[in-house]
């Protein structure tokens, strides 16, 4: 009956989204009394794979042979195995790009009924039953599972990782893959992440659009954002035009994303840029026009214009940290 | 090259979102459905592109009843060669995925393309599925996707950074924005499409999951406007009130 999650790494730790699957599939086997199981891919130490059982896992496998980089053929088989040494049940991904290429073949191979993008734990009083955003963040649906064998992908940001426990122990799993070979080749990575924050991980996002008049005004901007630790993200029309790359467009064809607070300067609020951000906890909107459709979906709204305010809420944001730090 | 590019129909974006009989299904009435735009605008239109320079030939597949030839016609009209509609109530990933594998197990395609989830349920599920079922390679959320003989490379966007990621074909590959740019129909693709054949498999495959119960958000409360001259207040604001900082 025993679950397991994939938790992948990144710079020798568990990634964040990681550790909000393992406390999320740890929080389900105490819901069903049984254990959890973390398998942890990836260039990490034993002390660092250990603090999964922080989290709630009561055992740690950690791969040994696998590449340093995420190959998602590798981490199919890796987990599988590891399924099947443990007998799971329930298989746990975070919703992010390992899960959504993984999680869906495991899905198939088991012929395990698969619900991706969970918000919430399952409801287990009658069946299993997972709640999940549909209709890009304007709905959400409850999904009853109706396999033996179940595979969930959470939503990042959306379920927060608990600390309980203690170290877990760790086991050096070797999954027997020397006699796999990946189809996969990762040839090479021609844009290194350049420092700042992730925006897909961010907590706090500052996010600008049309309204900026021009590129050049986007300093503020990045002023605002990095006084506030913030990623920084931008509306499609600006993305479209070359303004701003496309890696930062969210909204419906672009990324989602749910962050704690997302600031939004000069953006109207198009309901193609809403399903991108609805999952965000707050909403701040900063734009001259009082009749932006934006002001309907936010919870705080500042009338005014951008070049006068966002400086402004920058000085205030210094002011608030020198206070507080 | 022979490609296969999967299709699904979606409410439009400015749907408003509504549900029936006792919240379990989803209210049609009134609503205008499109392609899936991550199918269109990205996978389809980079199919026909790989067409176009590579020669072959373009087959679109897609799950419903007759009511999804509406959306099938739009994409023979951007340019797709001919159409497969899997007769079924696309009830779910697995059943659709199953079903789509199976179709193409004896086709001989050298790509599968869908697009990176749907607008409506958000799965990111069926075409991770086809791959595992017809034992290929599956690549998701391709920005860029090239063809060299028989290697296929795809951009891909991790975690801020980009990875080249390549494989042999056959395989299958699912779109995100920057693979393509989105084709309006002309006249004379709207007039063609008309004629393209459209070929009708059934499929018995169940689904796995069920959706027992839809619910809408609750209602934003009204917004809290701010001067614009008072942004200590906002920022006192967003952390005694809003508790975000």
């Amino acid at each position: 009956m025993s679950v397991i999650i994939f938790a992948e790494t990144a710079k020798g730790s568990i990634k964040k989204a990681s550790l909000e699957a393992i406390s999320y599939g740890a929080q389900i086997a105490a819901q069903l009394q049984t254990t959890a199981t973390a398998v942890v891919g990836g260039a990490i130490s034993t002390e660092e794979a250990a603090r999964a059982g922080e989290y709630g896992v009561s055992k740690v496998l950690l791969a040994t042979n696998l590449p340093g980089h995420f190959d998602p053929m590798l981490v199919e088989q890796l987990v599988l195995k590891a399924v099947d040494a443990s007998s799971a049940k329930i298989v746990v991904f975070s919703h992010d790009y390992a899960g959504r290429s993984v999680a869906p073949r495991i899905a198939a191979r088991l012929k395990a009924g698969l619900v991706s993008g969970a918000v919430a734990l399952p409801d287990t009083s009658a069946g299993f039953v997972v709640r999940k955003n549909v209709f890009s963040g304007k709905a959400l649906a409850e999904y009853q599972i109706n396999t033996e064998v179940k595979v969930i992908t959470l939503l990042p940001n959306s379920v927060p990782a608990q600390k309980n426990g203690a170290a877990a122990a760790v086991e050096s799993f070797d999954a027997a893959l020397a006699g796999v070979q990946s189809s996969l080749k990762i040839e090479k990575k021609v844009r290194e992440h350049k420092g700042g924050v992730l925006l897909t991980e961010a907590e706090l996002v500052v996010s600008a659009g049309r309204g900026m008049k021009d590129p050049s005004n986007w300093n503020i901007i990045e002023e605002l954002a990095d006084t506030m630790g913030a990623a920084t993200a931008c509306s499609r029309p600006v993305s479209d035009i070359g303004w701003r790359p496309h890696h930062e467009h969210v909204g419906q064809t672009g990324i989602a994303i749910r962050p704690n607070l997302y600031i939004a300067v000069g953006i109207s609020g198009a309901i193609q840029h809403l399903a991108g951000v609805n999952g965000s906890k707050v909403i701040v909107v900063i734009n001259k026009d009082p009749e932006a459709p934006f002001f309907k979906a936010a919870d705080y709204g500042v009338v005014g214009d951008a070049m006068e305010v966002v400086p402004r809420l920058t000085e205030a944001f210094r002011k608030f940290k020198a206070a507080n730090s | 090259m022979k490609i296969l590019v999967c299709i699904s129909q979606v409410p439009d974006t400015t749907t408003k979102i509504a549900f029936t009989d006792n919240d379990t299904r989803f209210n049609e009435d009134k609503v205008q459905y499109i392609v899936n735009p991550y199918d269109e605008w990205y996978a389809l239109v980079r199919a026909l592109e790989l067409k176009e320079t590579l020669g072959g030939n373009v087959t679109i597949i897609t799950a419903g009843n007759a009511s999804v030839e509406a959306i099938i016609r739009k994409a023979l009209a951007i340019g797709a060669d001919d159409a497969v509609r899997i007769d079924m109530d696309a009830a779910d990933a697995w059943s659709v995925a199953k079903s789509i594998a199976d179709y193409a197990a004896d086709k001989g395609f050298d790509l599968i393309l869908a697009g990176k989830e749907t607008i409506d349920y958000n799965g990111s599920e069926v075409p991770g599925m086809i791959a595992a079922l017809l034992n290929q390679p599956y690549i998701a959320l391709g920005s860029k996707l090239d063809v060299n003989g028989n290697t296929v490379s795809v951009e891909v966007e991790v975690d801020g950074e980009v990875e080249i990621i390549s494989t042999a074909l056959p395989c299958v590959v699912s779109a995100a924005k920057g693979m393509a740019e989105q084709r309006i129909p002309n006249m004379r693709g709207i007039m063609a499409a008309r004629t393209k054949a459209i070929t009708v498999v059934s499929s018995a495959e169940q689904a796995l999951v069920k959706v027992h119960k839809f619910s809408l958000p609750k209602p934003k409360s009204e917004v809290k406007l701010i001067d614009a001259d008072q942004m200590d207040t906002l920022v006192q604001l967003l952390h005694t009130e809003a508790k975000v900082i």
